[in-house]
Formats: structure tokens, sequence, C-alpha cells
């Protein structure tokens, strides 16, 4: 963990909601940090725990949920934050969601929408709040923005409604990002497109990004490092490049290896058997022991750490032993 | 040469003034598998709903099994007939089940209709054999679908459109939603199906590497119309299409990266694109890709 220097720095965060009357365990110590203008990738199939984690940062958890451990922000515990500082926190992290529709008014224009937090809690005047959203949509990549300002969300394509939100995402000019599968529903041609300009944004602006995905490639394609998280808990961390070529962790290995290629056929993938748990399904010992091929009794004894190890972290009792059988071997299968 | 299993000629619809399917001409072999490959908005699913008799078409005809489907059918015993032949499996297994009914219960439904008829051990015997080609077990073909997870309840939707017999399934998107691990599941099962039922796919997606890995046949579609068809590979390895190669070049992938197409202030006043709108010609965005 790079503890210097780190924006946002997550520390053994447990959180626990009411799942049909019973508090149940979403996340379990999870840990992880993003430094000043470094993108992290957090892949995870349902149920990972992979939203809960940017939500339980946004501070936007579902009520009744419970949380331990910590989260601090540029130093601070982001927990204790109330009135006014949370709302300069929430100027500075800025979230981004998979599905812009449920996520804007449908009743309020484009306009009210993107200037409502530069107005209400800033105190920008009104034309001058008009004129930053303009020109925040011309960062996104869309023109006439005066026209699009009075325009109603209905009116507008689900690839220009996520760029709609990107550019009012960075109108207050934050820090962090936590965008949470922001091109899930879009249509490839325009995922491409949007991760572009967030990209593009990110750099020029050295905001730091947490990225979302199911997508270990896309991930891959415009984060430093990544993060695999399975029910609940990150079982490994590498940067990008190598989590690619050299998983460490069986689940990273099996995950990738379970994805049909564009390239060519197979006759079998190499499907994993069982299906994803969260973490209060999981079982004793290491969670993805039941349908990991490498699984040995005392995988199933006791929760195995998140330790460091060569270029990452990861959560496997037998990760150095196994290290050579986890390296691509997709065509073998 | 024997007729398609399935064949679709000048097929048209439009909606008002929208044109969402624009002349187009399919043909599914028996035992083959053909992709129909295209974004939203490009008619992929217009064309599935048109196959299966629950859209209209405004023109053109469509031969299944050697006989017309182009109307709708005019009595039950025809409308049974043309669901033994075609069958369809929808993206979404939450809303195509019906919560109350079981596996069982559901596949027991569709026996009754097509094939075994009141032979209730002759169902039962029949409902175990879907139940092992799908990979569903007895405790999984009793559970209600809110008990069972997507990647199950998927295979009951595949299970109950094989419990027709039918000679072509149409899968419209049926694994976009599964998680990766339960895709691989599915697909593997779709595979196991076809060798040993024969049965033929037609597989309506937006996702490439699944087109690759089910099918031998593609048609790309790209508003309403057919820009690019042939072998599944050589689609895939050489688009000749600038929107296929477009297609080909936004997917992700190891040492990919993703660069803008659009630019809103960089743009020559002239020629001052509709930002908004999705180039259709031009790859200089993909290239770059490496």
């Amino acid at each position: 963990m790079s503890a210097n220097g780190a924006l946002l720095e997550v520390d053994g965060l447990h959180t626990k909601l009411p799942v049909e009357g019973r508090m149940q365990t979403v996340l379990h110590d999870v840990s992880l940090s993003i430094g000043t203008g470094e993108a992290v990738g957090l892949v995870g199939e349902s149920g990972s725990g992979k939203s809960m984690t940017a939500r339980a940062i946004a501070r936007l958890l579902p009520s009744g949920a419970s949380t331990s451990g910590s989260i601090r922000y540029d130093g601070t515990e982001v927990g204790s934050r109330r009135g006014s500082t949370l709302r300069d926190y929430r100027g500075e992290v800025a979230m981004i969601f998979q599905d812009p529709r449920a996520h804007i008014n449908p009743v309020r224009s484009i306009g009210d929408f993107m200037t409502e937090a530069l107005r209400t809690n800033r105190g920008v005047a009104r034309a001058d709040a008009r004129a930053r959203a303009v020109r925040a949509l011309g960062d996104v990549g869309i023109e006439d923005g005066e026209r699009r300002l009075k325009q109603y969300p209905h009116e507008l394509s689900g690839g220009l409604l996520q760029r709609v939100m990107i550019a009012s995402a960075l109108l207050t000019e934050p820090r962090l990002v936590l965008a949470d599968e922001p091109t899930t529903a879009l249509d490839v041609t325009t995922q491409a497109e949007v991760m572009a300009i967030l990209d593009e944004l990110r750099r020029e602006r050295g905001l730091a990004l947490l990225f979302i995905t199911h997508d270990l490639d896309l991930a891959g394609a415009v984060c430093d490092r990544t993060c695999v998280m399975y029910a609940g808990r990150i079982v490994e961390s590498q940067r990008s490049a190598d989590l690619g070529e050299r998983p460490r962790h069986p689940y990273t290995a099996a995950l990738s290896a379970a994805r049909p290629a564009i390239e060519g056929a197979v006759h079998r993938l190499a499907a994993i058997r069982g299906r994803p748990v969260s973490a209060f399904e999981a079982p004793e010992g290491c969670a993805f022991a039941p349908r990991c091929e490498f699984a040995q009794d005392r995988c199933r004894e006791r929760t195995p750490e998140l330790r460091v190890v060569s270029g990452g972290e990861v959560r496997c009792v037998r990760a150095d032993e196994i290290a050579g059988n986890l390296a691509k071997e997709t065509e073998s299968v | 040469m024997s007729e398609p299993l399935l064949e679709a000629t000048g097929l048209r619809k439009d909606y008002g003034s929208v044109l969402a399917v624009d002349d187009v001409d399919l043909a599914v072999e028996a035992g083959g598998s053909l992709a129909i490959v295209g974004e939203s908005g490009s008619g992929k699913t217009t064309i599935a709903r048109m196959l299966v008799g629950l859209t209209r078409p405004t023109a053109g005809t469509i031969r299944a099994c050697g006989r017309d489907r182009s109307t709708p059918s005019r009595s039950a015993a025809e409308r049974r007939r043309r669901g033994s032949e075609v069958q369809i499996v929808f993206q979404d297994p939450y809303s195509s089940l019906d919560p109350r009914h079981s596996a069982q219960k559901a596949l027991d439904e569709v026996l009754r209709l097509h094939g075994s008829g009141s032979d209730s051990r002759a169902r039962k015997a029949r409902i175990a054999e879907l139940g092992e080609l799908v990979g569903l077990d007895d405790r999984m073909l009793r559970a209600l679908p809110r008990d069972l997870s997507g990647g199950q309840r998927q295979r009951i939707a595949i299970a109950r459109a094989l419990a027709a017999d039918p000679r072509l399934i149409i899968l419209d998107e049926s694994v976009a939603a599964l998680d990766v691990s339960i895709q691989a599941q599915v697909l593997n099962v779709l595979a196991d199906i076809r060798e040993e039922t024969g049965v033929s796919y037609l597989l309506i997606s937006h996702d490439l590497a699944v087109v690759r890995q089910l099918t031998e046949e593609t048609l790309v579609m790209h508003r309403g119309k057919v820009v690019e068809r042939g072998p599944t590979s050589q689609v895939l390895d050489t688009p000749q299409d600038p929107y296929t190669r477009l297609l080909r070049e936004s997917v992700p992938r190891p040492g990919w990266r993703p660069t803008r197409r659009l630019r809103a202030r960089a743009a020559a006043p002239g020629e001052a694109g509709r930002a908004e709108r999705e180039p259709t010609s031009t790859t200089e965005g993909g290239r770059r890709g490496g």
C-alpha cells in the first residue's frame, strides 16, 4: 500500500447491510489506496462488492448500513464529515453511475440538473453557472451546449446522457471520480468514445479515478492498477499490465480464461464451476475455494489475508506455489 | 440444393416515419448457426421479433421449415406448429419466466402443448432429460425462479425452448446479462446442445467474442441495413465495411486504448459534425489502438 501521498485510503473496511431483515456482511476487510492522479480499476462479478465499495467511499450506502474500518480522504476521516465539510467532500469526490437515467430528474432540464450544485452549494450566479456548463459539455464532445441545456433527459440518447453526467460530475472540479460501470449500458462504439473522454479529461486535469467494471480488459486499458474483488473482498491487486499477463489469484486467472476470445473460438470455454457468491454467502476460509481448481484443505480452514507479493497483493495461501500454473493458458483447455 | 431451414427475403419494418429494418435478406441452413450483429437501433431485435411472429413485417417474406410465416397464424394449431419450428430465448430470464412456476412446471406446460401430450411419465422423463442437457439438477428443477441465479434461470429458458423440440432457436442477447463465469457455462451448454440435437441457432448479439464462439455465419447490421455478411471468422478477422471495422476496433482487449472520434471544439466550423451523432464511415479513431 502506498501510504504516503495517497489521496484516498481505505483500510480494513467492513460493511453490513440489512438483507431480508438480517444484517449481512457485504464488504469484508477491503483496503485500497488511490494516489493523486492515479486510476485504479475495481473488477468483479455480481455481488462482489465493487459498487458497495464505491458507495461507501461516496457516503452513499443505503440506510441501515453499518461500517467499520477507515476511509480517509486527503488525510481526514470521511465518516466524520458533517454539514459543509461533507458538502465540500461531495464536490471533490464525484460519482458517475451505470444508468444515467436512474440518476437524473426526468422533469428537470439538463441545464437545471447541471447547474444546481454550483448555484446552491457554491453560490455561483445563474449566467456564470450556465456558461460553465456549456464549457463542460464542450469538453465531453457535446456541441451546441446552449440548446442542450434547454432539453430534457428523455430527448437525449443513452450515450449522450452519460456524457452529460460526466460533464456535470466534472463541473465542481473534483479531484477524485468514482465511476461505477459508466459504460456498461452503452453500445461498444459509444463505450470507446466515453472511455476516451474520461481518460483524456482525467490525464489533462490530474484526476484520480476509481473505475468499477466487470470487464478486466476495459479496466486494463484505462487504469494504472487493477483490484479484483470476489465475495466482498479484494483478492488481488496489481499493475494492470501485469494482471493481464501474470494473474496471481486463481479467480483472476479463471475469470480471464472464461471469457470467449474475439480472435477465435475454442471447443469448450474454461467455465468456472458454481456461481459467484456475495460476502454473506461465502464459506469459511477462502471464499473462492469451492470454485477453485487449486483448492486444498488448508484453503478452507481460515480466511487468507491480503498479503504483499512481488508486484502486488494477493489473498491466496497458495499464490507462490501455483504462480507458474496461472500464467496465460487459455488455449490449452 | 435444399431449402434453408429459415429464410427471410426483402424484410422491412416501418414504425411511422422510422425505417427500423430495410430490405434484409437472411437464411439459416439446417444445423447452421448465424449471428446478427449490431448496436442499439440497428434493427436486430426487430428482425428476431418478426421471425417469431411477435411483430408483423411491413414487407417481405419469411419461410421456416418450408412453410410461409409472413402473416399472423390463423389458428391455434398453426401457432403451435410454428412454435415447434422456431423458439426464442430472450435476454432477461427474470421477465421471461413466470415467477410462480418452477422449472419443472414451465417445462411440463410446453411438453403438454408440443410432443409428449398426456403421458405424464414420458413428460417426466423428458423433463429430467432436458434438465440434464442444460445442467439443472432436481433441486433446481423444483425451485421457483426467484430462488435461482441468473445463469440458472437462463438455462431454464433454454430448456423451455428446447422442450418444444424446435429446429431453430433464436437467442436474442441470451447471454448478455450473465456474469462472465456463468456466461461461459451457458455458452458451453449451447454448444453441447447443438452437437447433440442438431438444432440451429440464430444469435442476436452485440458481443463479437460471443458471436465468434457460437456461430459460423455473421451478418452485420447498421441502422436497419445489412452492411456486411460472410463467414464469422472472415467478418471478424478481415472486416470490409468501415462500420464493421469500427465495431471491431471498439472492443477492449489487452493493449487497447480508447481514442476519441468526436471532438466538438476541434471540429472544423464548416463541416461542424453533429457531435452527438455517431460517425459511420471513419476508422481513424480506432486505428491507433494497436
